[in-house]
């Protein structure tokens, strides 16, 4: 029989195969992810554990095995981000407001997930309403990133919104776990803490069942430890789902197979307006290794130009802000969660709210509000809609002259905690690469490339056209095979 | 455009969140730094422009006038915070 | 808005002068259909609260909505009915505000593109005369949930069973000028929404209400500031409440005051109108493109498919019952306010006399129907027997007055006219020897009336007619009658 660490040390792709040869069973490999999730507790990437419904999904699983059902990730132990709702499992979104919820439904991509077998090992921690880029804006508290510089005992942040995902996967105690990017929060926290995020194109994953942020943008997607790990599971995610308006009914591709290897005579893009003012250098080192990986294995190199990139981090805070405010408002104390009572309706809302919703998650209420009301609407969101328009059109012209676009993921590596999180801008600029895509729906992955100078993880990020994942997983390998990222953390929180 | 104190004190009653008058200029203040980043966007010529509908190119889907939900009183009103009889039960509203 | 000449009857003489009341309405219609607008949780009236909710409906976090393809098609026909333009393309918006009542936080509606937009209503007055009243939209939207006030000293009890059930707002233009307008406008979109079968039109159970922006002003002036009255639910009351309204802000206006833009509640029990408190602050409805869902686009042949399918409506059957039936307009108008009426006319009027027929429907069987409080759907007395018992008046069988008798058996026993004559034996009898008996013995037992007629009084002729109908038990047919009397006593 393997050892512990051995199972938890295995791809997704590995302990698939392993299952499937008989090497480990689904309980075994279960037990072993319960242990290592107790043992990383310092990391605070859960919320819940669900360790005897885990056992008690693994052993279903390795009982449809025996009879002979195998789904594509049978028996795989997997955490999900707490913005999915799960049925009669405590879903908090990581705020006060949503105390004691337990969603009498489950979500669509997590019902797609146990339907193909997968088991769920709890409830992962995330920024409050998926708003924040480092998670430390959880109700539950910040996550800590397993990376941690040589010789460097602070704690720095895993990125976010889904920045416990992103810790429990480079910590290596899930298989790999749910994410949902609404600005860059698969793409970002994969970045600095050393793994594979992707994104689908929006409205390939089903939004039913996810607490909503920004509805227009919202899209949930895999974090994993490898590019092929990230394909296996997207297909288990995606598809259409007739509860979501916005779920788009199309063929789903085999998406591992994209991973040939072989990207000869792809045009790949390398926009112009990315090359940020004051962008560090190790990160423009990296995207230029990043270019020459793929030009060595035979790919063209095309500069290209997205005009309007420099707008879509402003055009965000308008659309993300103004559609949250919105959809935060049924968090109002009346029929779930937290309700603290004032002397009237109004004060009970007002005190429920203010009590129930952190700072930053004011926030944007406070700026949707804002830029919705009276005499506001034509100067910012509709102003924010029509920029939207002409960074979709960058995008159009540009995969007219390229199949996929490469960029670095994020303007730096992770950071140490409580150094940005007095400025709200400063937080903000994180996504500045990950937005663009966003904003005009497009699917995009972040693949481990390298190190920063202090000896961080440094994501590259490959965007491809609309419902194009195949093209953007078949990069991404390519990305991935050439980096041959193999740094891991020191698993201080052991010690 | 900057937000003043009426002005915060306006919106954070719209939003319905509660905010200590001595909090007011202060909360102005970093909703101005925001609102100052993001009016970047005045150097934008979009008067030839349509705004942005959805970024799925499609058409709204309609569903069959067929009844397939309801009956479960129980599971809505489980997780309020006061309920009587499958009745939500909130403070009085006074019309 | 469209010039409409002052009509002197309708203004209302204040102690300063002349004012007239200027009234736009908004409609709320809700749709017939099985399940809700966005959520497939059933519309039924009247459940156990909460039991017909979805998570949907109740808000609950991660929950989108679908839309219901029958509310669109009913807001379509609808559309069509008010004779007004469809839009192939209307967006849905969320309209934000905080209700217990309205668990999302946002009413789902239609807000810069409707799905139906300008058309018009005739409505119909009791001086017979009628009146074009402009319709600027209508838009879908969901309905909110029901708050309990009465349950408990301190709180209020919310029932979402009506949340998220589909409505169609109906805004007029502000062409009405009285509360008979009003009411009639109201009467007129009831009896179209039923004939195109999107809305039952109960106002009772608030399947229809309308809220009634009502203004004053100086005959042909400048437009005074209006009130609006909310969620008026009968027709009485609409009348009630326009009347003391208009009445508060004349009153108001001639003491210097002025008209506080405000919504108000109609107290039937009071007979008056009331602020509501809830205004203390503007409402900001931060209206905006809902992003759960995708525009809203309907195919032309779609459309058209609809319009084929559409029922005769009202307007057009009143004019074919004119003019193909020879019916007043008085008659017309009253078979054609519901479709059950006027299909139950017809089916009588066919291959019979119209006019006869017309009578006989609004009389005599609405007399019934109304004295029994029964829907003329159900009426126990069915089209073919009514028909039936119009045949033997026709062919003689029965004389009008017999057909009165039958028509009071028919509405105690619901037989076929033909078995309650036959019964009766009520048969008319034409045969002239049995005529021509009774006459004799008439004329035997009165030489001193006889005597009289020939000596020029006529007039008395028709009291032996009556006595002869009366020892004949009704049956004689008083054609026959009449003349055997003249060729016995005149030698006529
Ligand atoms: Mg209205
Ligand atoms: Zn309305």
């Amino acid at each position: 029989m393997a050892m512990n660490s051995d199972l938890t040390g295995l791809t997704l792709a590995e302990a698939r195969d392993a299952l499937a040869k008989g090497e480990t069973t689904s309980v075994e490999l279960t037990e072993a992810y319960i242990a290592a999730v107790a043992a990383a507790r310092p990391l605070n990437a859960f919320v819940t554990e669900t360790p005897e419904k885990a056992i008690e999904m693994a052993k279903a699983s390795d009982a449809r095995r025996s009879a002979g059902t195998v789904g594509a990730m049978e028996g795989l132990p997997l955490g999900i981000k707490d913005l999915f709702c799960t049925k009669d499992v405590l879903s908090t979104a990581s705020s006060h407001i949503l105390d004691g919820f337990q969603p009498p439904y489950e979500s669509t991509v997590t019902t797609n997930l146990w339907n193909a077998g997968a088991v769920m090992l709890g409830k992962l921690n995330m920024d409050e309403f998926a708003m924040g880029s480092s998670n430390e804006t959880s109700y539950y508290g910040p996550v800590a990133n397993p990376w941690r510089p040589e010789g460097d005992n602070r704690t720095f942040v895993p990125g976010g919104s889904s920045g416990g995902s992103a810790s429990s996967v480079a910590a290596e105690i899930v298989v790999a776990a749910t994410g949902t990017d609404t600005g860059g929060s698969i793409r970002q926290p994969a970045s600095f803490t050393g793994i594979v995020g992707a994104k689908p194109t929006y409205g390939r994953c089903s939004r039913f069942g996810v607490v909503a942020f920004a509805s227009s943008l919202d899209q949930a997607g895999p974090m994993t430890r490898t590019v092929r790990d990230a394909a296996i599971m997207m297909g288990s995610m995606v598809g259409f789902d007739p509860m979501d308006s916005t779920s788009v009914d199309m063929p789903v591709p085999d998406f591992e197979s994209a991973l040939t290897g072989d990207i000869r005579g792809l045009k790949i893009g390398i926009p112009a307006e990315y090359r940020i003012d004051g962008m560090p250098p190790e990160i423009e080192k990296l995207w230029q290794q990043g270019e020459a990986w793929l030009r060595d294995a035979g790919a063209e190199i095309v500069p290209i130009s997205l005009p309007h990139t420099k707008y879509a981090l402003p055009a965000y805070y308008i659309v993300a802000p103004a559609e949250a405010s919105s959809n935060l408002a049924r968090y109002d104390g009346m029929r779930f969660g937290l309700r603290v009572d004032g002397n009237d309706l109004t004060e009970t809302y007002e005190k429920t709210r203010a009590e129930g919703f952190g700072a930053e998650v004011q926030r944007r209420i406070m700026i949707g509000t804002y830029v919705l009301s009276a005499g506001f609407y034509d100067a910012y969101y509709l102003k924010a809609q029509k920029v939207r328009t002409l960074i979709g059109q960058d995008f159009e012209q540009a995969f007219g002259q390229v199949d996929a676009i490469l960029t670095p993921t994020a303007p730096s590596a992770a950071f140490a905690a409580g150094e940005k999180s007095g400025d709200p801008i400063a937080m903000y600029l994180n996504d500045v690469f990950t937005v663009p895509a966003s904003m005009a729906g497009l699917p995009g992955m972040s693949v481990p490339a390298g190190l920063s100078d202090n000896g961080m993880p440094l994501g590259l990020q490959v965007l491809a056209p609309a419902f194009d994942e195949m093209t953007m997983f078949r990069v991404g390998g390519v990305l991935e095979s050439a980096a041959a990222f193999s740094a891991r953390p020191r698993k201080w929180w052991l010690a | 455009m900057s937000l003043d104190k009426d002005t915060v004190r306006r919106v954070a009653r719209l939003a319905r969140i509660e905010v200590a008058e001595d909090r007011l200029e202060a909360l102005g203040q970093e909703l101005n730094q925001i609102i100052g980043f993001v009016e970047q966007l005045d150097e934008v010529d979009t008067s030839s422009v349509a705004p942005m509908t959805s970024v799925a190119k499609q058409k709204l889907r309609w569903r069959a006038d067929e009844v397939t939900s309801g009956g479960q009183a129980e599971k809505v009103t489980a997780n309020a915070p006061a309920s009587d009889m499958n009745f939500f039960v909130v403070p009085k509203v006074v019309e | 808005m469209r010039d409409i000449p002052t009509n002197p009857d309708n203004l209302i003489a204040g102690e300063t002068g002349d004012w007239e009341i200027v009234m736009g309405l908004e409609i709320h219609a809700q749709v017939s259909s099985n399940a809700k607008l966005f959520s497939g949780a059933s519309t039924e009236f009247g459940a156990d609260p909460n039991s017909q909710v979805s998570f949907v409906d109740a808000g609950l976090p991660g929950m989108l909505p679908t839309i219901n393809e029958r509310c669109v098609e009913q807001a379509v026909r609808t559309g069509m009915g008010l004779n007004a333009e469809i839009n192939l393309y209307s967006v849905f918006d969320r309209k934000n505000y905080f209700y217990p009542d309205l668990p999302q936080g946002y009413q789902i509606s239609q807000f810069k593109q409707p799905i139906v937009g300008r058309g018009t209503v005739t409505i119909e007055l009791s001086d017979g005369s009628t009146k074009e009243i402009g319709v600027e939209r209508l838009h879908l939207e969901q309905d909110a949930g029901k708050s309990l006030h009465d349950q408990h000293p301190s709180q209020t009890y919310v029932d979402l069973n009506r949340c998220g059930v589909a409505l169609m707002e109906i805004v007029s233009d502000p062409d009405m000028r009285s509360a008979e307008e009003a009411s009639a406008y109201v009467e007129k979109v009831q009896r179209i929404v039923r004939y195109v079968g999107s809305c039952d039109g109960v106002m009772a159970e608030g399947s229809l209400r309308a809220d009634v922006n009502v203004s004053v002003r100086r005959p042909g002036g400048e437009l005074g500031t209006r009130c609006e009255i909310k969620n008026v639910n009968s027709m009485r009351f609409i009348r009630q409440a326009i009347e003391h309204e208009a009445r508060r802000q004349i009153e108001i206006l001639e003491d210097g005051g002025k008209i506080d833009q405000e919504t108000r509640l109609y107290d039937p029990n009071k007979g008056v109108t009331r602020s509501m408190r809830s205004k203390e602050e503007a409402h900001d409805y931060r209206y905006f493109p809902d992003p759960d869902l995708l525009p809203l686009e309907m195919e032309q042949e779609w459309v058209d498919a609809i319009r084929a399918s559409l029922p005769e409506l009202p307007d057009a059957k009143k004019a074919r019952f004119m003019a193909d039936f020879g019916l007043s307009e008085y008659d017309a108008r009253t078979l054609v306010s519901d479709r059950d009426s006027a299909d139950y006319y017809e089916a009588v009027a066919s291959g019979r006399d119209p006019k006869l027929s017309a009578n006989w429907v609004t009389t005599d069987l609405f007399g019934y129907l109304n004295r029994t409080g029964i829907n003329i759907a159900e009426s126990p007395i069915k089209a073919a027997q009514l028909g039936q018992l119009i045949d033997r008046i026709i062919d003689k069988t029965i004389s009008g007055r017999i057909a009165k008798e039958v028509f009071e058996v028919m509405c105690e026993t619901h037989q076929d006219p033909d078995a309650i004559i036959a019964e009766k034996g009520l048969k008319q009898v034409t045969d002239e020897g049995a005529i021509t008996a009774v006459v004799d013995q008439v004329i035997a037992e009165n030489p001193d009336k006889v005597a009289d007629v020939q000596g020029g009084k006529e007039k008395l002729l028709g009291w032996f007619t009556g006595q002869v109908m009366k020892l004949s038990g009704g049956k004689a047919n008083p054609q026959a009658v009449n003349k055997i009397l003249r060729e016995k006593i005149l030698g006529d």
